[in-house]
C-alpha cells in the first residue's frame, strides 16, 4: 500500500499519462515539471490565489493543494486541454475579443473556473459567475471584462471588442485585441517560473528574520560539503563588482544579498544553490546563521522620534529625501479664504500582489550573461546586474520573459543579481522562483503616509491657498523614496488652481521593506487628502462638490502650482462634465433610499485627478527601432515593457499607421537588449505617451525613407510584399526590389529609428518649473452603500472619465481604467500590509469578483501635441481618484470623514460611533 | 524518504495509525497551505481511497457526514432546513476549488477559531466520530474543539464522521459572516443559528458564534431567553449585548477590534433572528 514509489497513472487532456513524482507532491509542481504543462501557474501554493486551477474529473480545484496520489485514475484537465486541433475553443477566443487577459497569468486559472461554470450551467447569471470564478484573484482586470467575456459565451457575440483587422491608417483608436493575446488564454505564454534548461540549478534565498539586527555566519563549507546536491551557498562575500543597487544613479544602498547587517524582514542574506531536490529539502533554519536582534525603527513617528536609531549609516536623522513646492503667498492665500478646512490622514504599505511572483533563470554563455527574467526594466536590470557583478553593461543581456504583473512591483531588482551571480560564478544556468510569502517580504511596497493637510476659499468656492505636508515611509533602503517625494508635493493640490501653495514632503528610512513604485508614486495617498477637503470646503460655501470641482478645474492656459502654465491637453474640467447626469440622478437616488433610513445608507461621492506623464524634470527618452526584412516582415523592436497594460499591441498599432501598412503586418520583438533599444521603464505612465512618440517617429522615418527611395510622393500607399515593396501614388506606380538591398544584423533591408524624450524643464528649490511635458486627467463618482451597524463598505457602481488625449486602443484603456480602479478600491477599503503577519494573499486580502462593482468608462480625447497621435498615459491616472471618490461617498451617507487607508470595517465602525458621541452624525 | 501511505480502508488506516505517528491527509486544503516553501516531508495517511468515508447518509435518527464529505458535496445533498445555514456556511468556505476539495470533518480537525463550519456545526449539536483501531467515540463538537488549534483527538485516531441529530421538520437555520471582502476571506464574525419551532414561538433556540473566541461558543443565557419567544421579524429584540460578552473573548487582530467584534456579533445576531423569526413565522 506504500506507493510513493509507483507511477502514478491518471488522464491528462485526454492522454492517459504516468507521473513519477513523490506521491505527496503537489499536483501543480507534477503538472509544470514532469509534464511541462506550464499553463497551470502557481501564484502562492496555498490555494490563495487559484491561479493553478484545473479541472480534476470535470470539478475544479487547485492543483497545489491536490497530492499526485489524489490524481490518480482520474482525469485532469488544464488549460493546454482547451484549445481543439490547433484552434482556440469558444470560451478562449471570447476572452481574447473581450479583453479579459491582460498579463495573462491568472488566465488560465480563470478559464478553468469558467469552463467548469459553462459545462454545469451554459447560461450563467452575473451572480453565478462570480460565485463560480470567485476562487480566482486577478490583480490586472477588475474582473468586469472577465465577467462580460464569460456571459458574453452564452451571449450574443457582440462586444465592442475587436477589430483585428483593422484597415490600414486606422489601427490607432480600433479595439485591436491582444497581440500578444493568444499565448496568454492558451497557457502557452513563458513567465518567468515557466521554462529553464534542464540542467539549471536552483537557487533559494535565506532571509532574515528579524526586522533589524546582525547576523554571523558559522562553516558554510562545512554545510555545503555534507549536502551533496548542493553546489554553493553564496554570501555577499562572493560578489565580485558592488553590492548596492538602486534605482538612482547615485545613492544606491541596497546590499543584494546583506553584508553582517540586516535592516528589513525578508532581505535577503544567503543565496543556496543546488540541485531542485536538494534545495528544495533544506529549512532556513538548517542553515549555520545566528541572528542578534534589535529593536527595530518602526514606522514615521520611530524615524523621527527624539534619539531614534539609525537605520541607514550616513543618513542621519532617518531622512532619506525631502520635497517641496512652494507658489505664492502661503498666509496671504489664507487670510483671503473665508473658509479653511483641514485635516489628518494615515495610509498604510500596500502590495503588489502581482499574482506572478519574481521568477527568472540566467546563464553564462562565454563571457556574456543571459538573463531572461519577468522585469518591468530590460535596461535597467542590465546595468545594476553589470555594475554588482563588476562588469561591462553590454556584457549582460536581458531577455524579458511574460511578465505577470508588475504595478511599479517589478522595477527594482529581485533575483536578477542573485541568479546573475550564481550562473556567472559556477558557470551553470541558474533558475530562481520565489514564494508568495517570500515575494510579499523582499519586495518594495507603497509609502504608508502620514498627511496634514489644510485648504482655503473664497466664500463663491475659489480655492486660495492650500498647504500640504507627507511624511512617508520608505522602508530600509531608497529605492523609489526620492521620487515620492518629488512627485508628491507636485500633484498634492490636485488639478485645481489654487494661486498660494506650500507643499512639503519627506521620506523617512525604516525597518520596513523599501517603500518602491506603485502606481502613483505617492500620489494616491495625497490625493485622499485633497479630496476630503475639496468637499469640506464646499461644504462650508453651500456648493455642491461636483460643482465646486468645476468652478476650481485646472483648464488650458492655467498655471499648476510649480508655475508651470498648461498649454494643450487638459480635458479636466471634461472629465467632470461627464459626470454630471450620473452625479444628479444618483445623488437624488441616495437622497431617496435615505429617506426611509434603517442600516444601510446610499452616498455618491466624486474626486478628480492629474497626474504628469514621464519622469519629474528628468531626462527619460525611449528609442524605437522599425525595420523591413527582405521576405517583407516588418519587425517593431520594442523595448517598452508589455506588464499586462499593453504596449506589446499598441506600439504596433501606432507602427502601423506611422508607416502605412495594417496593424497585422507588423511582428514585435519585445524588450530584449541586445535586439531593442532603450524604451526606458515601464512606470510613470510613459510608455503610450513616450516610447509611443519615438514609435511614431520611428514610424514616420522608415516610411520617409521608402518614399525616398522610391521617389514617390507622401500621399503613396505601401503595399509590402515578400521580397519588394509596392507604392502606389495616383496613377503612378513603383516596384523596390528589397532583396537587392544589404542586411543589417537583424535581417533587415529598410529599418529606421525613433527617439523621444519628453520636454520638461528642472525644479527650483521651490519646486518651481516644467516638471512634466504632459499631464493626465481624470475624475471617478462613487456610489457606494455603508452599513452603519457593522462598519462594512460596499461599491455598487463607479464611473471613470478620464482624459487620454487619444485613445490608441479603448478596450485596452478600458482594462486598465478597471484595473486601477480596483486597485484603488483595494486602497480604500481592504489592503493593508504588516510585516510578518500579512505575508500571504489570505491575510493581506486584495479585491475578489464579488468587490468590483460595475464600472462606465468614459474616455476624452483631449489632444495632447507632443503624443502619438495626441495620446497621453493612463496606467497610473485610473487608480488616483477611486479611493478619495469612495470616501467622498461615505462622508455623504454619513457625515463621517474617514481618515484612516483601509477603510476595514472596524476602522469604519470605530469612526461612526466616535462621530455620534461628538455628535456630529 | 517519508512515508506516503493511501489504503483503500479503514481497518488498514487505524492499524496503520498504531504503529507510527503519521499525519492524516484529506482534502488537502489546510495541509498545503502551512507548508509554502518547505519540504513536504511528512509520512502520510492519506485517506482519500477509503470509499466507507464518503458520503453524506441519513441514519434514521441522525445523518452521517463521512470524513471524506466535502463542502460541495454537502451543498448538494438532499438536506432539511435545520441544514441550510451549514450549506450557507460551505458557499463561504474559499472559492469553488476549496469547497470542491476540503472536507466538513478537516475543517473541525484544523481547528481555526475562525473555522466556517463550526458555528452551525455547534448549534446543531453535531457529534464528531473519533475511531482508532480497538475504539469508536463520540464528542460533541464543542468538546471536540479544545482551543485555539487543538482538538481532543488521539494521535491513534482518525476522525471518521460527523453526526447531526435529526431535528423536526419545521427547524431552520442561518448563517452570518462578516469579512472584509466579498470571496476568499476570514471570518472577523461568525453566527450560526438553529430554531425549532414549537408551534408559532420557539421551542429551541440553538446559536454559536464562531472568530469571537478560540473555539466557536453557543450562547445559553440567549438561546434560554428566546425560547417561548414569538416567530417573528421581533426575534432580535432578545439580543442584549451582556450575554455575549460573557461568553466571548475575542482578540483584536488586522481584521478587528476585540470590541468591535462584540458590537458586529449583536448586530448580526439581532438581523439573523430577526430574519430567521420572520421567514419562519411566515412559514408557522
Amino acid at each position: 500500500m506504500n506507493i510513493a514509489a509507483a507511477a502514478t497513472t491518471l488522464t491528462v487532456n485526454g492522454a492517459e499519462t504516468a507521473l513519477r513524482s513523490p506521491s505527496a507532491t503537489r499536483l501543480a509542481d507534477a503538472l509544470r515539471c514532469e509534464l511541462g504543462l506550464t499553463g497551470t501557474k502557481v501564484g502562492c501554493d496555498a490555494g490563495d490565489c487559484g491561479a493553478c486551477t484545473v479541472l480534476l474529473d470535470g470539478e475544479q480545484i487547485c492543483a497545489c493543494m491536490v497530492p499526485v496520489a489524489q490524481a490518480a485514475g482520474r482525469n485532469v484537465t488544464t488549460v493546454e486541454g482547451l484549445a481543439r486541433d490547433g484552434a482556440l475553443s469558444d470560451l478562449q477566443a471570447t476572452f481574447l475579443r473581450h479583453g479579459a487577459a491582460q498579463c495573462g497569468i491568472c488566465t488560465p486559472g480563470m478559464l478553468m473556473a469558467a469552463r467548469d461554470l459553462l459545462d454545469r450551467n451554459p447560461s450563467p447569471t452575473e451572480e453565478e459567475t462570480t460565485d463560480a470564478l470567485g476562487g480566482v484573484l486577478c490583480r490586472c482586470t477588475g474582473y468586469r471584462k472577465i465577467v462580460e467575456a464569460v456571459l458574453d459565451v452564452a451571449g450574443d457575440r457582440t462586444c465592442a471588442a475587436s477589430d483585428t483587422a483593422a484597415g490600414t491608417g486606422a489601427a490607432v483608436g480600433a479595439r485591436v485585441a491582444r497581440l500578444d493575446g493568444v499565448p496568454k488564454v492558451t497557457g502557452g505564454d513563458v513567465f518567468g517560473a515557466d521554462f529553464a534548461p534542464p540542467d539549471a540549478l536552483t537557487l533559494r534565498v535565506v532571509r532574515s528574520p528579524i526586522a533589524r539586527g546582525r547576523f554571523e555566519t558559522g562553516d558554510l563549507e562545512a554545510f555545503r560539503a555534507v549536502r551533496p546536491g548542493i553546489a554553493a551557498v553564496l554570501t555577499a562575500a562572493d560578489i565580485p563588482g558592488s553590492n548596492a543597487f538602486g534605482v538612482y544613479p547615485v545613492g544606491k544602498d541596497q546590499p543584494v544579498l546583506a553584508d553582517r547587517i540586516v535592516r528589513y524582514r525578508g532581505e535577503a542574506v544567503l543565496a543556496v544553490v543546488g540541485n531542485a531536490g536538494a534545495v528544495a529539502a533544506l529549512r532556513d533554519e538548517d542553515l549555520p546563521v545566528s541572528w542578534h536582534e534589535e529593536a527595530p525603527v518602526t514606522g514615521i513617528a520611530g524615524a523621527s522620534a527624539d534619539g531614534a536609531a539609525i537605520v541607514q549609516a550616513g543618513r542621519d536623522g532617518n531622512v532619506l529625501a525631502r520635497g517641496r513646492v512652494v507658489k505664492g503667498d502661503i498666509e496671504r492665500g489664507f487670510a483671503d479664504a473665508d473658509f479653511v478646512a483641514e485635516g489628518a490622514w494615515r495610509t498604510s504599505f500596500v502590495e503588489h500582489a502581482y499574482i506572478e511572483p519574481e521568477a527568472g533563470w540566467a546563464r553564462r554563455i562565454g563571457d556574456r550573461l543571459e538573463i531572461h527574467v519577468s522585469t518591468q526594466s530590460p535596461y535597467m536590470d542590465r546595468d545594476e546586474t553589470a555594475m554588482i557583478l563588476g562588469i561591462g553593461e553590454e556584457q549582460v543581456r536581458i531577455i524579458p520573459t511574460a511578465c505577470g504583473g508588475g504595478f511599479g512591483g517589478k522595477l527594482d531588482l529581485s533575483v536578477q543579481p542573485l541568479i546573475a551571480l550564481a550562473a556567472w560564478t559556477l558557470g551553470v544556468p541558474v533558475r530562481c522562483t520565489y514564494t508568495r510569502p517570500e515575494s510579499m517580504a523582499s519586495s518594495t511596497k507603497r509609502h504608508p503616509a502620514d498627511i496634514r493637510a489644510r485648504a482655503g476659499c473664497t466664500a463663491d468656492g475659489r480655492l486660495t491657498a492650500y498647504e500640504f505636508h507627507g511624511d512617508f515611509d520608505s522602508g530600509a533602503y531608497a529605492s523609489w523614496g526620492p521620487t515620492v517625494a518629488d512627485r508628491v508635493p507636485v500633484h498634492a493640490t490636485g488639478p485645481y488652481v489654487i494661486p498660494h501653495v506650500k507643499n512639503t514632503s519627506c521620506a523617512w528610512l525604516t525597518n520596513a521593506p523599501p517603500s518602491g513604485a506603485f502606481r502613483g508614486f505617492g500620489v494616491p495617498q495625497s490625493a485622499i487628502a485633497n479630496e476630503a477637503l475639496l468637499d469640506d470646503l464646499g461644504g462650508q460655501c453651500g456648493i455642491d462638490p461636483l460643482a465646486f470641482r468645476l468652478r476650481n478645474a485646472i483648464r488650458r492656459g492655467d498655471e499648476t502650482s510649480s508655475g508651470q502654465v498648461l498649454e494643450h491637453s487638459a480635458g479636466l474640467a471634461d472629465c467632470f462634465e461627464a459626470l454630471q447626469a450620473d452625479w444628479d440622478r444618483e445623488r437624488a437616488e441616495a437622497a431617496r433610499i435615505n429617506r426611509a433610513g434603517g442600516p444601510l445608507r446610499r452616498g455618491v461621492g466624486v474626486a478628480g485627478m492629474w497626474y504628469g506623464c514621464g519622469n519629474t524634470s528628468m531626462s527619460n527618452p525611449s528609442t524605437m527601432k522599425l525595420g523591413i526584412s527582405a521576405d517583407g516582415q516588418v519587425t517593431l523592436y520594442n523595448g517598452a515593457m508589455d506588464m499586462g497594460q499593453g504596449p506589446n499591441t499598441i506600439m504596433p498599432q501606432i507602427a502601423a499607421d506611422a508607416l502605412g501598412v495594417p496593424v497585422e503586418r507588423i511582428a514585435n520583438v519585445a524588450g530584449d537588449t541586445d535586439r531593442t533599444a532603450d524604451a526606458g521603464k515601464s512606470s510613470a505612465s510613459r510608455q503610450t505617451f513616450v516610447s509611443g512618440r519615438a514609435t511614431q517617429i520611428a514610424g514616420e522615418e522608415l516610411r520617409a525613407k521608402i518614399l525616398r527611395l522610391a521617389n514617390v510622393g507622401p500621399a503613396a500607399a505601401l503595399e509590402i510584399g515578400d521580397g519588394r515593396i509596392v507604392l502606389r501614388d495616383g496613377d503612378a506606380e513603383r516596384t523596390l526590389d528589397l532583396r537587392a538591398m544589404t542586411q543589417d544584423a537583424e535581417g533587415d533591408v529598410l529599418a529606421a529609428d525613433g527617439t523621444f524624450d519628453p520636454p520638461t524643464k528642472p525644479l527650483d528649490a521651490d519646486g518651481q518649473g516644467v516638471p512634466y511635458a504632459t499631464y493626465g486627467f481624470g475624475a471617478h463618482l462613487a456610489v457606494v452603500d455603508i452599513d452603519i451597524e457593522l462598519g462594512t463598505i460596499k461599491v455598487r457602481r463607479i464611473v471613470a472619465a478620464h482624459d487620454v488625449g487619444r485613445a490608441v486602443n479603448p478596450t485596452l484603456l478600458e482594462g486598465q481604467i478597471h484595473g486601477g480602479v480596483a486597485q484603488g478600491l483595494g486602497l480604500a477599503l481592504m489592503e493593508e500590509y504588516i510585516p510578518g503577519r500579512t505575508e500571504n494573499l489570505h491575510d493581506y486580502l486584495i479585491p475578489t469578483f464579488g468587490d468590483i462593482p460595475p464600472i462606465d468608462t468614459i474616455l476624452i480625447e483631449d489632444p495632447e501635441p507632443l503624443g502619438p497621435y495626441g495620446a497621453k498615459g493612463i496606467g497610473e491616472q485610473a487608480l488616483i481618484p477611486t479611493a478619495p471618490a469612495i470616501f467622498n461617498a461615505v462622508h455623504h451617507a454619513t457625515g463621517v470623514r474617514l481618515r484612516r487607508a483601509p477603510a476595514t470595517p472596524h476602522r469604519v465602525r470605530e469612526a461612526l460611533l466616535a462621530a455620534q458621541e461628538a455628535g456630529h452624525a | 524518504m517519508s512515508v506516503y501511505l493511501r489504503p483503500d480502508n479503514l481497518e488498514e488506516a487505524l492499524d496503520a495509525l498504531q504503529r507510527r505517528p503519521l499525519t492524516v491527509l484529506a482534502g488537502g486544503t489546510d495541509f498545503y497551505p502551512a507548508r509554502v516553501g518547505r519540504p513536504l516531508d511528512d509520512d502520510l495517511l492519506d485517506l482519500t481511497g477509503i470509499a466507507d468515508l464518503r458520503g453524506i447518509a441519513d441514519e434514521g435518527d441522525r445523518w452521517r457526514i463521512g470524513a471524506l464529505a466535502t463542502w460541495t458535496d454537502l451543498i448538494r445533498a438532499d438536506l432539511p432546513a435545520c441544514f441550510d445555514g451549514l450549506k450557507d456556511a460551505a458557499r463561504e468556505v474559499g472559492g469553488v476549488q476549496i469547497q470542491n476539495a476540503g472536507t466538513i470533518a478537516g475543517n473541525l480537525c484544523n481547528a481555526s477559531p475562525a473555522a466556517d463550519g463550526a458555528p452551525n456545526l455547534a448549534a446543531l449539536e453535531a457529534e464528531v466520530e473519533l475511531s482508532a483501531a480497538d475504539s469508536v467515540r463520540r464528542l460533541p463538537v464543542t468538546e471536540f474543539l479544545t482551543g485555539n488549534r487543538t482538538t481532543a483527538l488521539d494521535a491513534r485516531e482518525i476522525v471518521t464522521a460527523v453526526l447531526v441529530p435529526k431535528l423536526p421538520d419545521a427547524a431552520a437555520s442561518a448563517f452570518l459572516k462578516l469579512g472584509a471582502r466579498r470571496y476568499l476571506v476570514i471570518s472577523i464574525v461568525m453566527i450560526g443559528i438553529v430554531l425549532v419551532p414549537d408551534g408559532d414561538a420557539v421551542g429551541d433556540a440553538r446559536i454559536a458564534v464562531g472568530a469571537c473566541s478560540p473555539v466557536a461558543r453557543r450562547l445559553p443565557a440567549l438561546e434560554a431567553a428566546l425560547k417561548g419567544k414569538s416567530l417573528d421579524a421581533a426575534l432580535g429584540e432578545a439580543v442584549s449585548a451582556e450575554p455575549v460578552e460573557t461568553v466571548l473573548s475575542p482578540i483584536d487582530d488586522v481584521r478587528g477590534s476585540a470590541g468591535y467584534r462584540l458590537d458586529a456579533t449583536a448586530t448580526m445576531l439581532r438581523r439573523g433572528l430577526s430574519n430567521l423569526g420572520r421567514r419562519m413565522g411566515e412559514a408557522a
